[in-house]
């Protein structure tokens, strides 16, 4: 599904990604876990194609097909999502107008015809209910207003509405309460399928219990240092970053 | 490219309605004294108050200036090298029937989407187009005629209600209120007027559609609208102008009055001819547009989106005289490239327990340029007047400007005002998350504008809604690439 081969990236002239390899199979939930700074939410927006985020060497394969290439539109419509670690407020903007807009975006990407308001409405209803939204979410300003819960929970439902192939979730995890952290759990494990890939960028274990993730990368200085099974993050958990980055 | 690149090349597809029409006219030659204000008159076969009155204007106009307190930068206008009447030629006197209106016309109204013909039917709307200096049709005058409804050109309302027309004309705005005003009082071609009889709710909405096609000429325009006691009436204006290289100038006029417990809803979309992407051409939009609530209950309601004209120079406003009268005024303004953009509205609270509402957008872009100046002005008598004002300005790219002048003269106590106001620009964490959603950067902006725009636009009437949001895209076109 995706394949990054020593990848290297700048941001603002600052080299952030220092030959990074990654191999995430379709069907899979790879964990990508690391101190701060390490460039993980950079990782994360260089995959989405983020505007300001050079790529100076390496490559990408999505699909067997360069990501790279792609505009960052042409790689949403491709089936790849970020779920923001800071989600933005667009006021004005109504949640289910900008969910509509994305969802017939990608169908017309397919040669699909566009669904309409009370189609769409359905689709969405029944997404609401799992994440267990009240419907009021749809008529509010994107993101206008919301909690920090609120957001990351608003980010699962429009993944779960727009079915991506590659879903990269920033830190979806942090800012959440155990409650909202088991319901937006819930949401990925519902997307779980072998056509489908997941990224978790993700500082703390916890998430991990609820998701069970099938490869665990630690990131650091720009590249993957260590990789294991979800062992890895309990050992990570116990012992800190230290150990690996010292070596 | 970046997102703030992305952003400023999003605003500049083509002007849509740029064409000109080939078409024959009768014109006066260029140049203005009070032999062209004969002229005006004579061809317009109007009696001699009317006469006596453009007289008055001009002679009144000679003695003012230009207003320069305005945040805009026009060219200076020569005034002798305009010409103040051009006619599209016809057999007759003029159009009895949309059979006698030259084909080349309706195809121009056509092309610009005005339903003249069975669409008006279709679309429920009654027209009255102005093309250059005249009226060429008014659909729907049986139908008016029977609910008592008198929508006609000016010049018709002159011929068949002269006395309607003595009563009111230049009751709302006076003649020397300021100098375009004074300068279309002087020499005013045409325009529309509506009388809406005691009681009566007209039963479709109204429309003018104002179209400058010949060179070298001005527009000025005059409307006029009656609500008596207790009618109601919702009246829709659009306008658009040919590209030229030159600025054009278009002074119009609009007075209303809304008896006791009568209601007028105005709505504009301005989509005059911006000039280019350079700033070159377009047109100067100085335009006088009062409504006074006359009687107890009554509401005046302005809603207006602006994208178009070189210059705008406009503050629709109301006199709010009778006891618990209403005013309102919602407004988009967009300046894009070298679009000037000075507007708002007045809210003159006279009677006791008037209310006005206040609601501006403003929009820039590129070198854009755009104003909010508003006057609420409480006199002694208006005990318990409230008003609420609410100005947000919307900055795309980082050459343009928005400029907020709100001014308050409050002479009684008790009266309530409110005002908020907001500035902030498209973020680049907003396009790129719409982006990331697989929305174009194109169609991101104008879901952030729409949102931005969304409390004004829902006081347009459904067409004309669908329509603003379409024309702001289109003029933000290339704002963002």
């Amino acid at each position: 599904m995706l394949k990054i081969n020593n990848l290297h990236a700048t941001v603002a002239g600052k080299k952030v990604l220092d030959g990074l390899t990654l191999d995430v199979p379709a069907g899979q939930v790879h964990a990508i876990m690391g101190p701060n700074g390490s460039g993980k939410s950079t990782l994360a927006y260089v995959l989405a194609g983020r505007p300001g985020y050079e790529v100076t060497a390496g490559s990408v394969s999505f699909k067997d097909q360069d990501l790279l290439t792609l505009a960052p539109e042409a790689r949403a419509q491709a089936g790849v999502f970020l779920g923001f670690q800071y989600p933005v407020e667009i006021p004005g903007v109504n949640n289910v107008y900008l969910l509509k807009a994305a969802f017939n975006a990608a169908r017309k990407h397919r040669g699909e015809s566009e669904v309409d308001a009370f189609e769409f409405l359905e689709l969405v209803r029944i997404k609401m209910r799992l994440m267990q939204m009240d419907e009021a979410f749809l008529s509010r300003g994107v993101n206008e207003g919301f909690s920090g819960g609120e957001k990351k929970r608003n980010e699962i439902l429009q993944m779960l509405v727009l079915e991506p192939a590659l879903a990269v979730l920033d830190e979806t995890d942090s800012g959440l309460d155990i409650d909202a952290l088991k319901i937006v759990a819930q949401g990925v494990n519902t997307l779980r399928s072998p056509e489908r890939s997941m990224i978790l960028v993700t500082h703390y274990q916890r998430l991990l219990d609820y998701i069970k993730p099938d490869q665990v990368h630690v990131l650091a200085r720009g590249k993957i240092i260590r990789s294991g099974g979800s062992e890895l993050a309990l050992e990570l958990e116990a012992r800190g970053y230290d150990w690996l980055t010292q070596v | 490219m970046s997102d703030n690149a992305q952003l400023e090349a999003l605003v500049s597809r083509g002007y849509a309605h740029g064409f000109v029409t080939e078409i024959e006219s009768d014109s006066l030659p260029p140049g203005l004294d009070e032999d062209t204000v004969r002229n005006i008159s004579r061809i317009k076969n109007e009696p001699q108050f009317l006469t006596d009155w453009r007289l008055r204007a001009f002679r009144h106009w000679q003695t003012m200036r230009e207003p320069e307190w305005a945040h805009v930068r026009p060219h200076p206008v020569d005034y002798q090298a305009l010409s103040y009447y051009s006619a599209p030629k016809i057999k007759t006197d003029g159009p009895k029937s949309l059979a006698d209106v030259d084909p080349k016309l309706l195809e121009t109204y056509a092309k610009l989407g005005v339903p003249l013909h069975e669409r008006a039917r279709l679309a429920g709307v009654a027209v009255d187009a102005v093309f250059d200096s005249v009226s060429v049709a008014t659909t729907f005058k049986d139908r008016l005629e029977k609910a008592g409804v008198i929508f006609c050109s000016f010049s018709d309302a002159v011929q068949k209600h002269p006395a309607l027309l003595e009563k009111y004309l230049g009751t709302v705005v006076p003649q020397a209120d300021n100098f375009y005003a004074c300068l279309n009082s002087a020499v005013f071609s045409d325009g529309s007027f509506v009388y809406i009889p005691k009681g009566v709710r007209c039963p479709m909405e109204l429309s003018t559609y104002f179209r400058i096609n010949a060179a070298n000429t001005g527009q000025f325009e005059r409307t006029l609208i009656i609500a008596d006691e207790g009618s109601h009436v919702s009246y829709l204006e659009g306008c658009t102008a040919p590209m030229r290289d030159e600025n054009q100038l278009h002074a119009a006029v609009v007075e209303l009055v809304a008896e006791n417990d009568a209601q007028i809803k105005y709505s504009t979309v301005q989509n005059w001819y911006p000039g280019d992407e350079n700033g070159i051409g377009g047109i100067y939009n100085f335009v006088t547009k009062r409504g006074e609530c006359r009687g107890r209950n009554s509401r005046i309601s302005w809603t207006q989106v602006e994208t178009g004209s070189a210059i705008t120079w406009k503050y629709p406003s109301c006199v709010l005289k009778g006891e618990n009268s209403v005013g309102e005024f919602y407004s988009v303004a967009l300046a894009n490239n070298y679009q000037q953009a000075d507007t708002g509205t007045k809210m003159i609270h006279i009677g006791p327990n008037t209310r006005s509402t206040i609601v501006s957008k403003g929009i820039s872009a590129g070198h854009g340029q755009n104003t909010y100046r508003g006057l609420v002005k409480i006199l002694p008598t208006a005990h318990g007047a409230r008003n609420f004002t609410q100005c947000d300005s919307l900055l795309m790219g980082t050459q343009c400007g928005a400029h907020t002048f709100p001014y308050v003269e409050i002479k009684n106590s008790t009266a309530t005002l409110e005002h908020e106001a907001s500035t902030s620009r498209i973020s680049e964490d907003q396009l790129f998350y719409c982006i990331q959603r697989g929305i174009s950067a194109e169609d991101a902006v104008n879901m952030i504008v729409n949102g931005f725009c969304k409390s004004v636009f829902k006081e347009l009437p459904m067409e004309f809604a669908v329509e603003a949001q379409n024309l702001l895209a289109v003029s933000l076109e290339g704002a963002v690439g």
